[in-house]
C-alpha cells in the first residue's frame, strides 16, 4: 500500500496531486503528517507543500472544469469531513485522466459524492445567513456567535459585509475558535485569546447596548404572535430550522 | 421604543399573520454606499420559522388593524371585538431597521386595515416605505399590499419603492366574494393588479433603453386565495390561478386553508379544522403548473373536479394516464421525464446530464435521487427488474402507493360530524 503524508491544507493536497503525477506513484491513502502509518504500508512518502506546484495544479483544474465545479471542490474541502481529501484526490485524478469532462457523470460515485457534499456545505452556509443573530454590544459592535457543522464562515462573510456595510460586526465560530471582524472598511480574521477576553457564547446583559434587551423582547413576542395556533407543526419547524441552531437563536431562548 | 410598541407589535402581528405570502425573492439589489441592507434574489432568505412551521422572512405587520370593511373571512372586520392598535410611521420604521440590523428579518411586509378611505390608508403606507428607502437608505426587501380601491397615483409612487406588491383576491369566485365581502368586488381588485402590471412592463421597457431608468415593482406581484371558505372546487381554483400565471407580472398565487376565525358568521362553513391537506395538494398542483409544465385541465378534469387527498396530483395524473408509461429514462425527453412520479426537476436534469456517459441503472438512479418507491412503476432503465404500471394495473399501484400511516379522511371534511357520547 502506498501512503502519502501531507500537512492537511488545501495547498498540501494539490501538492500531493502534483507529486503523484510527477513521480507516477499514486497513493492508496492520504494521511496527515504525524499520524502513525498503517500496517502493511510499503511505500510511504511525505509531500512537501509547495505553493507554486499547488497553483499549477489549480490552474490546470480551472482550465478543465467550469467555475462552479471548481467552487464545489473548495466547498468539499471546507466540509472537513473524514476522507474528503481522498475523495477530492480521486476526483482530481479522474478529471485529469479523462478526455471528457467528468463533472456531469453523476452515475460515477465520486462525482455524485462531491456534488452531494458541496450541496450540503452550500446549504450550511445558507443556514449561517439565515440564523445569525446579532446582539448589539455597548460599544456599538454587533456580535454573533455561530457553530456550524462545516467550516462555512468564509463562504458567508461577503454576504454580511455587503449587507451590514454601515455597522461594525463580529461573527465568531465558537467551535473552530475563529471569527471575522468588520470595521466599516474591511473584514479581518480574528481569534479571541483566553477566557478573559470577549465571551465565547452569547453576550452578557452587562455588555449589551441599552436598547438590545428591548429589541430581543420585541422579537420574541413577535415570534410568538405570528404563529397560527390552529396550525402548530413542530416537525416542520425543526425540519427548516435544525435544533442545533437553537442555542444562539434569540427567539428560542 | 417604549412599552406601547411591544403591545402594538403583538396586536398587529396577530392581525397580520393570516396573510401567507412570505417570499423575499425576485430582486437582486446590492447595498449602496452608506446604506443598509441588500436583496439576494434567488430563493430569498428565511430568517426564522414560527411554531406553525411557516417561515418568517419579512417583518409581516399591519400599519393598523382598524378597518371600515366587514369581510366575513377576515379577523380584522369592523364588527369583531378585538384589540386594535396603530403604529406611527416612525415607530414602524425604527422597528424595521432595528430588527434588520440584528439579522432577524429580510425586510418588511406591510399591510393595513382600511381607515377612513383607501387613499388615506395607502398614503400612510407609502410614507413608511418612502421613509425607509430615502431617509434610512434601506436596501432590504419590501413587500407592500395595495389597498383595494386606492388611486393609481399612489400605486405609481409605491411601486418605485416596493420590491413586490400584492392585491389579495381572497375568494376565487366573484359572487361569493360579494356575498362575504359586500364592500368589495373583482373590479376593485383587478384594476390595481392591471395597473401594477402595466407599470412593471413599462419600466422593463424603459430600462432596456436607459440603464438607469427607475425600477417599478421589480419582483412582480402575488395574490392569495382562501381555500375552503366557499364551495369552489379545486378545478375552479386551479383554472383561476393558471389564468393568473399567464400574466407576466404574476409571480405567485398563495393558497390559504380557511381557518375558522369568525365562527359566528353563518355565511361561512362550520369546519372543525383548516383543510390543510387540501391546501398542500393545491400547492403541489401549483408547482406542477409552474415548474413541470402541467396544465390546470390535466391535473383536474370534469370527472375529477377535486384533487385527490390520499395521493399527490402528479401520481394521480399518471394513474389516469397509464398509456403514457413506462418511460425509458435513457432516451426520454426532459419534458417527458418531468412527468414521471418520483422524478423532480433536479433529478431529471441529473439524468439528462449523466446518461451521455453511459446507460443508467436502477442503482444509479436511486443514488441520483429518484424516489424509486414511486418511480419504479413508471420507468424502464438498463435492467428491467420491475413490473410497470402497464403490467400491474393503475388500481393496484394506487393501493400500494396511497400514503400509508395516514388515516383516510372519511366523508366530507368540510362538514361537522355528530358527536355521540356513550
Amino acid at each position: 500500500m502506498t501512503v502519502f503524508f501531507y500537512d492537511q491544507t488545501f495547498e498540501g493536497l494539490l501538492s500531493a496531486v502534483f507529486e503523484a503525477y510527477s513521480s507516477k506513484v499514486f497513493p492508496d491513502k492520504l494521511l496527515g503528517c504525524g499520524t502513525p502509518p498503517p500496517l502493511f504500508a510499503i511505500n510511504c512518502r511525505s509531500v512537501v507543500t509547495n505553493v507554486q506546484q499547488a497553483e499549477r495544479v489549480w490552474s490546470a483544474l480551472r482550465k478543465k472544469l467550469p467555475k462552479n465545479v471548481c467552487n464545489m471542490l473548495t466547498y468539499v474541502w471546507l466540509s472537513e469531513l473524514e476522507g474528503c481529501d481522498q475523495l477530492l484526490f480521486r476526483y482530481v485524478c479522474k478529471t485529469f485522466d479523462s478526455r471528457h469532462a467528468v463533472a456531469w457523470d453523476f452515475g460515477d460515485d465520486d462525482v455524485l459524492q462531491v456534488s452531494r457534499i458541496a450541496r450540503k456545505v452550500a446549504h450550511e452556509s445558507m443556514y449561517i445567513k439565515q440564523f445569525v443573530r446579532f446582539q448589539q454590544a455597548a460599544d456599538n459592535v454587533y456580535y454573533a456567535p455561530v457553530c456550524p457543522v462545516y467550516n462555512v464562515l468564509p463562504l458567508a462573510i461577503d454576504h454580511f459585509a455587503d449587507r451590514f456595510a454601515d455597522q461594525q460586526w463580529i461573527i465568531y465560530d465558537t467551535k473552530r475558535r475563529y471569527g471575522y471582524y468588520y470595521d466599516l472598511q474591511t473584514t479581518s480574521e480574528i481569534t479571541f485569546l483566553g477566557e478573559n477576553g470577549l465571551p465565547a457564547g452569547k453576550l452578557d446583559a452587562s455588555l449589551m447596548a441599552e436598547d438590545e434587551k428591548r429589541f430581543q423582547e420585541l422579537w420574541k413576542s413577535y415570534f410568538k404572535s405570528i404563529a397560527i395556533k390552529e396550525r402548530i407543526n413542530p416537525r416542520l419547524q425543526r425540519q427548516h430550522m435544525p435544533v442545533r441552531y437553537w442555542l444562539y437563536l434569540t427567539e428560542k431562548q | 421604543m417604549n412599552e406601547t410598541v411591544l403591545e402594538k407589535l403583538k396586536v398587529l402581528a396577530e392581525s397580520a399573520k393570516y396573510d401567507v405570502s412570505c417570499a423575499s425573492s425576485g430582486t437582486v439589489r446590492r447595498n449602496s454606499s452608506g446604506g443598509i441592507g441588500n436583496t439576494v434574489g434567488g430563493m430569498g432568505i428565511c430568517h426564522s420559522f414560527a411554531d406553525d412551521g411557516r417561515c418568517i422572512a419579512l417583518l409581516k405587520i399591519m400599519l393598523t388593524n382598524h378597518c371600515i370593511y366587514d369581510c366575513a373571512y377576515c379577523i380584522n372586520r369592523r364588527s369583531n371585538d378585538i384589540r386594535r392598535a396603530t403604529f406611527s410611521v416612525s415607530e414602524l420604521v425604527e422597528l424595521t431597521i432595528g430588527f434588520y440590523r440584528r439579522n432577524y428579518i429580510e425586510g418588511l411586509f406591510l399591510s393595513s386595515g382600511v381607515v377612513r378611505n383607501p387613499d388615506y390608508t395607502m398614503e400612510r403606507m407609502v410614507r413608511v416605505v418612502k421613509d425607509l428607502r430615502l431617509q434610512h437608505r434601506f436596501n432590504g426587501y419590501i413587500h407592500l399590499k395595495s389597498i383595494p380601491g386606492c388611486s393609481n397615483e399612489l400605486i405609481a409612487q409605491a411601486g418605485l419603492y416596493a420590491d413586490r406588491m400584492s392585491v389579495n383576491l381572497e375568494i376565487p369566485n366573484e359572487q361569493n366574494l360579494e356575498l362575504l365581502a359586500p364592500e368589495k368586488d373583482y373590479q376593485c381588485i383587478f384594476a390595481p393588479m392591471r395597473y401594477i402590471q402595466q407599470g412593471m412592463l413599462q419600466s422593463l421597457d424603459d430600462r432596456r433603453k436607459f440603464r438607469h431608468a427607475p425600477r417599478f415593482v421589480p419582483a412582480g406581484q402575488s395574490t392569495q386565495l382562501i381555500v375552503g371558505a366557499t364551495p369552489e372546487n379545486d378545478r375552479d381554483i386551479l383554472r383561476l390561478s393558471s389564468a393568473l400565471y399567464k400574466r407576466p407580472s404574476m409571480k405567485r398565487v398563495y393558497y390559504s386553508g380557511y381557518i375558522p376565525v369568525n365562527t359566528y358568521d353563518k355565511r361561512l362553513p362550520a369546519i372543525k379544522q383548516a383543510p390543510l391537506v387540501r391546501e398542500n395538494r393545491l400547492y403541489q398542483a401549483d408547482w406542477l403548473m409552474r415548474f413541470y409544465a402541467f396544465g390546470a385541465d390535466e391535473l383536474t378534469d370534469a370527472q375529477h373536479p377535486d384533487l385527490e387527498i390520499d395521493i399527490d396530483p402528479k401520481l394521480a395524473w399518471a394513474l389516469r394516464h397509464p398509456e403514457f408509461f413506462p418511460v425509458d429514462v435513457n432516451t426520454a425527453d426532459y419534458a417527458v421525464l418531468l412527468r414521471v412520479p418520483g422524478v423532480g426537476v433536479k433529478s431529471a436534469k441529473l439524468i439528462v446530464a449523466s446518461r451521455r456517459y453511459g446507460k443508467l441503472t436502477a442503482g444509479q438512479l436511486k443514488k441520483i435521487g429518484l424516489v424509486m418507491k414511486k418511480a419504479q412503476y413508471f420507468i424502464t432503465c438498463r435492467e428491467l427488474p420491475y413490473d410497470t404500471v402497464q403490467d400491474l394495473s393503475p388500481e393496484y399501484v394506487r393501493k400500494t402507493l396511497a400514503e400509508p400511516g395516514k388515516k383516510k379522511i372519511i366523508g366530507d371534511s368540510k362538514q361537522l360530524s355528530l358527536q355521540f357520547t356513550d
